[in-house]
């Protein structure tokens, strides 16, 4: 049983712990800040960007509005392809079909293409307690998986590693899960991606079964489009006998000319590259050529939730680019573990309470994971408005019927809008604050504002406010 | 032509010389403002931490004391964006199409300082001097959900003796984000600690910004660095700068621009 995010601690307590974490700092410091750099050199050479963007978000929009009629097609197309489709209203459900249909064909172990909607379900467990071995092909998360670790971005899953960690974990694990590290490897990449070339390149030919997942869905013809990087999608996608695409239902585009647009933003604002080295795309079985047998598995898992929330559904228009994570300062001192979900930075803060329901302690703190910034706003390709979303989700919490209460912070912020409404009571605060300015700790404050004053001085409360001023000096004119 | 001052309650308790500033800048350019003593808070700390019924009852209470003026002035720009931004959703929560209606009506006349003083007023040069080296923090709010643009450093630059130097990394979050520096204090805390280290690395003796509440995130940490550092870059809002003139003379204990040292 490899790791996971059960009972995972709520976000101040993880990334509490993550802020003091320096290695896991610099390196995610260092990461973040190559590929914003990348992606804004690249994003400035189209004149034509914000159109893209305005496309992307129209279209997704579109799919969002009528996905029940473009999933019937998606379904009709494949079918009509040779393929089968599959639907699965949960992960349980979703890990069920897999299983089975591996078992169907008695392979023990089979490969994947990374993909976060079968890290969301937990697809590798579930195969593994049906004793199937699934070999992750993608470097990164390759790598995740090796050290039995858990992936903190969704582009680059093991983003929160550095070199030499990432050498430590191939001289220790490759042996245990086939072909072992070269002798004498050093933290040098290409020898990095060497040794995982070679590792990996065993199990793309002994592999008769393949599991992906999809960037995208495109229902004219229902095909299945994998953007990558490195190839082993590619290899993955072609070599295996059966291949099992295990997709998210908002992942439709209605036809190819809509998967124009998302492929010229997608590569850029992701890695910052011009195109994807690799696009794959599949459409059912064709007989002498690639996998002969296709199954798509259609999965919710919480999506209609989050398409019923007026203002949370824009957050399924995402594509996964991780631009709202590279961007943000707070998941730059955080790293993605602390969001407690394979989902992490401002989509995770919006997107986890959105498909599971704000209901517990770690997915209810994930909305106020945010000092709503914005800056995610401004990468993001397909213009979801985080801030809007944190704000209602917020809302959601504090006003709301989710299960998880702040009757403490509740209870202050009325007593404090009832005295600001009245302005006789609120002209004695403001009177009280300058008096008992004096009686204010100098170092740390008292309960739950002490945790401000661990790294600040206490602000000087002045004894005489603006109001006082004013009425003494007839409005600074005596 | 009535012009009331929103002072903001922040403004009011912990930052009262911002709000002197304000009224010896827009009596020197010929705006007679007025002060509602009736006023109170935009209700942005319930907005931001989700509390839209709060929001909803100070929304009515910024639209009774300020309805009757033509022009409502803020020095703040996330304060001054509240009207504009929330009062319209957090009416409609609470049910209120009277709020909202009130709410439409009365966003078009509440400016943020820099707005009004540049495409109000019209004025970049307010006669202001200021020989100190500066540099300038342009908030979230004000670059972003309520963008100045390059209204603040227009300002700023047309101020005698200033030396305005660029902030490295200036369109990064202080961390302050209201409640998220109170639930989340260690990421809050690495996030300032960075500001405060870009702050310094500048050699400036002021730290401006719009907004006093980032003001009070940095200046806390630049107060407890300098301590220990020995010399403490103090923070102002744009406005005590703009409002200083060649009378005024420098500012007492701060280092002249000249001699600003790295």
């Amino acid at each position: 049983m490899s790791r996971t995010f059960v009972g995972w601690p709520a976000f101040p307590e993880a990334a509490a712990a993550a802020t003091h974490d320096e290695r896991l700092r610099a390196n995610v410091t260092r990461a973040t800040h190559t590929i914003r750099g990348k992606r804004a050199r690249l994003v400035a050479e189209r004149p034509d960007w914000e159109d893209l963007r305005d496309s992307a978000a129209a279209l997704k929009d579109d799919v969002l509005a009528h996905l029940d009629s473009y999933l019937l097609q998606v379904e009709e197309q494949v079918t009509a392809a040779g393929g089968t489709v599959h639907w699965a209203r949960d992960a349980a459900e979703a890990n069920a079909l897999v299983t089975a249909l591996v078992q169907a064909t008695g392979e023990q172990e089979i490969v994947k293409v990374k993909s976060m909607l079968t890290e969301e379900i937990g697809l590798d467990n579930a195969l593994e307690a049906a004793g199937i071995s699934a070999r992750e092909t993608d470097l990164a998360a390759a790598i995740v998986q090796l050290g039995d670790d858990l992936p903190s971005h969704v582009v680059v899953p093991a983003l929160h590693r550095n070199r030499a960690e990432i050498r430590e974990i191939f001289v220790r694990e490759m042996g245990r899960h086939g072909r072992p590290a070269p002798d004498g490897l050093t933290d040098d990449p290409p020898q990095l991606a060497e040794a995982a070339r070679l590792h990996l390149r065993e199990k793309f030919l002994k592999a008769r079964v393949a599991v992906s997942g999809a960037n995208f869905l495109v229902a004219e013809t229902g095909t299945v489009v994998v953007v990558e990087s490195e190839g082993n999608g590619r290899m993955c996608l072609t070599l295996a006998d059966t291949l099992i695409s295990v997709v998210g239902i908002e992942k439709v585009v209605p036809t190819w000319r809509d998967l124009e647009v998302f492929l010229q933003l997608l590569a850029r604002n992701a890695t910052g590259e011009r195109m994807s080295p690799y696009t794959t795309t599949f459409s059912g079985v064709t007989p002498g050529d690639g996998p002969q047998t296709f199954h798509l598995v259609l999965v919710d898992n919480g999506r209609t939730r989050a398409l019923a929330d007026e203002v949370g559904r824009q957050a399924l228009r995402c594509i996964r680019c991780g631009a709202c994570m590279n961007i943000c300062p707070v998941y730059e001192r955080t790293g993605g573990h602390a969001y407690g979900s394979v989902y992490p930075g401002p989509i995770g803060a919006i997107l986890n309470p959105l498909l599971k329901g704000p209901d517990d302690p770690q997915t209810a703190s994930l909305p106020y994971a945010s000092s709503l910034c914005g800056a995610c706003n401004e990468v993001c390709p397909v213009r979801i408005r985080f801030t809007d979303v944190l704000l209602e989700l917020r809302h959601q919490v504090a006003e709301g019927d989710a299960a998880v209460k702040h009757p403490a912070e509740k209870a202050a912020l009325r007593a404090i809008g009832a005295v600001m409404e009245h302005p006789a009571a609120w002209n004695a605060a403001v009177r009280a604050a300058g008096t008992a300015g004096p009686l204010v700790p100098k170092n740390r404050l008292p309960g739950p504002l002490g945790g401000w004053t661990d790294s600040r001085s206490v602000p000087e409360i002045p004894k005489e406010s603006f109001r006082s001023w004013w009425k003494r000096t007839d409005g600074g004119t005596r | 032509m009535r012009t009331a001052l929103f002072v903001t309650c922040l403004n009011d308790t912990l930052f009262p010389r911002s709000g002197r500033a304000t009224v010896t800048l827009l009596r020197r350019l010929g705006v007679q403002v007025d002060f509602p003593p009736a006023q109170s808070c935009c209700g942005q700390m319930h907005w931001n931490t989700g509390y839209r019924a709060g929001t909803a009852r100070l929304a009515r209470h910024f639209v009774d004391v300020f309805g009757g003026y033509d022009a409502v002035v803020v020095p703040s720009a996330s304060c001054g964006g509240m009207p504009a931004e929330a009062y319209a959703v957090a009416a409609e929560s609470a049910g209120d199409p009277g709020l909202v209606r009130a709410v439409h009506e009365i966003v078009p006349r509440v400016h943020e300082l820099t707005t009004y003083l540049t495409d109000v007023l019209g004025v970049e040069d307010v006669g202001a001097w200021f020989p100190h080296r500066v540099t300038y923090h342009p908030t979230c709010h004000s670059l972003r959900a309520a963008p100045l643009g390059e209204r603040p450093y227009r300002l700023l630059r047309a101020v005698g003796g200033i030396d305005l130097v660029e902030l490295p990394a200036q369109e990064e979050c202080c961390g302050f984000g209201g409640t998220f520096s109170v639930k989340n204090p260690a990421v809050s805390g690495a996030m300032n600690a960075d500001k405060a280290r870009h702050v310094r690395a500048t050699g400036a003796s002021v730290l401006a910004a719009v907004d006093n509440s980032c003001l009070m995130n940095i200046g806390g940490r630049l107060a407890k660095d300098g301590a220990e550092a020995g010399r403490v870059v103090r923070t102002m809002h744009l406005v005590e700068i703009l409002a200083r003139t060649p009378e005024d003379g420098p500012v007492p204990g701060l280092p002249l621009a000249a001699e600003a040292t790295r």
